[in-house]
């Protein structure tokens, strides 16, 4: 239903995105997953059609964005980061006009927008101005133009940035409620939120992606632990009774090696607790040799600890 | 049937906010005292030609006010995001605008048929030079609306967009005082693109074929840069 194919947009002489290839099926839903300012809403917009990529090609529903962009925009509904909304109108008169644009007539913009300000709540603020609204309730009137005219298509950058717990919590269960009829694309820097929505995660960083799984696979590539590999000549049985007794420790894992090399250990710890120096002075005053001590830098993780972790609590 | 759809919008906008108000009758109060000067003058004539002149003039700072909203608004909401990717042409975006507010200036000028309607109750006016006045008036807005609407496309800030329209505008108003100080082709290239030249044949009462090409290419090319300034946005 999306395709994306090599696509890079340069910003004068900075790669916002480079070279980002990923396909979405029909009905699926997908997480775009990512630090701020790692690309993700760079990407919506070239997705969307609102900037073309300086390199690369994006088709959707088979048409090309660029080259076909009218025949594409037509499937797909889109709710940028800053919710776009004419803050002068109440929500009948937006949803109207915004059904006008992509030609939907007259009987069916009056029925479906009875149909998504149920499904969105807005019932009892159908003839509220909109600047009149708080932002939770914006954010939904924004997804209500998105599904007005049931778009195949949907993509919904950052739809539960700066809106409150609770109505975070419902518009995740609302956005979930959307997949299955309409393929989705959902931009997040909150990690809990794909896993609750998404079949399957894209993880950008700096521009490019560097994983593509299902969130339950990435959960347990990210477990959320820190690395240390130690190098320790001495009775191995010991050594790795001894390393598990310092502060913080979670497991300790004999690497294997070839024959004839120094013994090497891997030790996890949790997030955030450094545990380097409580392993050499224990190496140390066992009388071992401490031959070599690193902290194992693995880039996912690295990414999941720039990712939202306060809205972590609240999520749960 | 879009630019329709945005037509009406911009419409609604106009009736239900101050701005559009305000300067209509800035407009009329304006051009109704300098009507009032010119027929209480001694040996008046019954022509509305003393505000022709000056209402050329008014027009120069109150366009750019009525149209400084219409893309820059959208800019500063992120609704023009919303709107270029919508099934819309970038061409009946500004179209749709363009057309909202020229509705506006109709109706202004058609208020001032008040003053029209005065000089046939008390005098003899010629039909001929009014209706030549009122065609200036309605060509000369038409271009000034369209410099306005390029304004508005250029910057997200309303301000700037109204001062940058009327920067153009005065501009073009005035360009004819570089052809007084050059010689030759220049001087008749700087006089033949000065907007007051122009405006002088109407409120004369000369309806010339040049004058109202024009108005109508200013128009046409200011509305035409809008659509790309629309369109190179989306490149930045």
């Amino acid at each position: 239903m999306i395709e994306v194919n090599n696509v890079t947009k340069m910003y004068g002489n900075y790669p916002a995105i480079t070279d980002v290839s990923f396909r979405v099926e029909a009905g699926e839903i997908l997480g775009f997953l990512g630090p701020n300012g790692a690309g993700k809403t760079t990407t919506m917009k070239i997705v969307t059609g609102f900037i073309p990529p300086t390199s690369g090609e994006v088709t959707i529903a088979g048409y090309d964005i660029v080259t076909e962009s009218l025949e594409a925009r037509r499937h797909i509904g889109y709710l940028p980061e800053t919710v776009p909304l004419y803050t002068e109108m109440n929500i009948k008169e937006y949803l109207t006009f915004m059904g006008k644009l992509r030609g939907m007539s007259g009987g069916r913009i009056a029925s479906r927008t009875d149909d998504v300000v149920g499904v969105c709540h807005l019932e009892d603020y159908y003839t509220t101005i909109i600047g009149k609204l708080s932002k939770g309730f914006r954010q939904r009137v924004g997804i209500a133009q998105a599904i007005l005219h049931e778009p195949e298509v949907l993509i919904l950058d950052e739809p539960t940035i700066g809106i409150d717990p609770i109505q975070v919590v419902e518009t995740r269960q609302l956005i979930k409620d959307l997949g299955g009829q309409q393929t989705l694309i959902l931009s997040t820097h909150i990690l809990p939120e794909v896993s609750q929505i998404c079949e399957r995660v894209i993880i950008i960083h700096e521009g490019q992606i560097i994983a593509v799984d299902s969130p339950e696979n990435l959960a347990e590539r990210l477990v959320g632990r820190e690395r240390v590999d130690i190098e320790v000549k001495g009775p191995q049985q010991d050594v790795i009774k001894a390393m598990a007794d310092v502060d913080g420790v979670q497991s300790v894992d004999r690497i294997p090696d070839e024959p004839g090399q120094v013994p090497k250990y891997r030790v996890q710890s949790e997030l955030g607790v450094e545990i380097r120096a409580g392993l050499a002075a224990k190496v140390v005053n066992a009388g071992w040799d401490l031959l070599g001590l690193e902290g194992v830098v693995m880039s996912l993780e690295e990414i999941f600890l720039r990712l939202t972790t306060e809205e972590e609590v609240v999520a749960r | 049937m879009n630019t329709l759809t945005i037509a009406v919008k911009e419409s609604k906008i106009y009736f239900s906010t101050p701005g559009a108000y305000v300067v209509g009758a800035m407009f009329l109060s304006l051009t109704g005292i300098f009507f009032v000067f010119d027929i209480t003058a001694p040996f008046a004539e019954a022509s509305v030609r003393g505000i022709v002149d000056w209402a050329s003039f008014f027009i120069v700072f109150l366009a750019p006010i009525l149209t400084m909203r219409l893309l820059a608004e959208e800019q500063k909401l992120g609704t023009l995001e919303l709107l270029v990717t919508s099934p819309v042409r970038d061409w009946e975006v500004v179209l749709g605008k363009y057309i909202a507010s020229y509705l506006i200036l109709l109706m202004t000028l058609a208020l001032t048929l008040y003053y029209v309607l005065l000089l046939y109750v008390f005098g003899q006016p010629d039909t001929g030079p009014l209706f030549a006045a009122y065609l200036g008036l309605l060509l000369h807005g038409a271009a000034a609306l369209a410099i306005g609407l390029f304004g508005s496309s250029l910057s997200a800030n309303q301000i700037v967009s109204a001062v940058v329209g009327s920067a153009i505008l005065l501009i073009l108003s005035f360009v004819d005082r570089i052809g007084e100080v050059v010689t030759g082709t220049a001087a008749l290239v700087f006089s033949g693109m000065s907007m007051s030249q122009h405006v002088e044949d109407f409120s004369r009462g000369v309806i010339d074929t040049a004058d109202v090409v024009y108005f109508v290419s200013i128009a046409a090319v200011f509305i035409f840069f809008t659509i790309r300034s629309l369109e190179t946005r989306r490149w930045r």
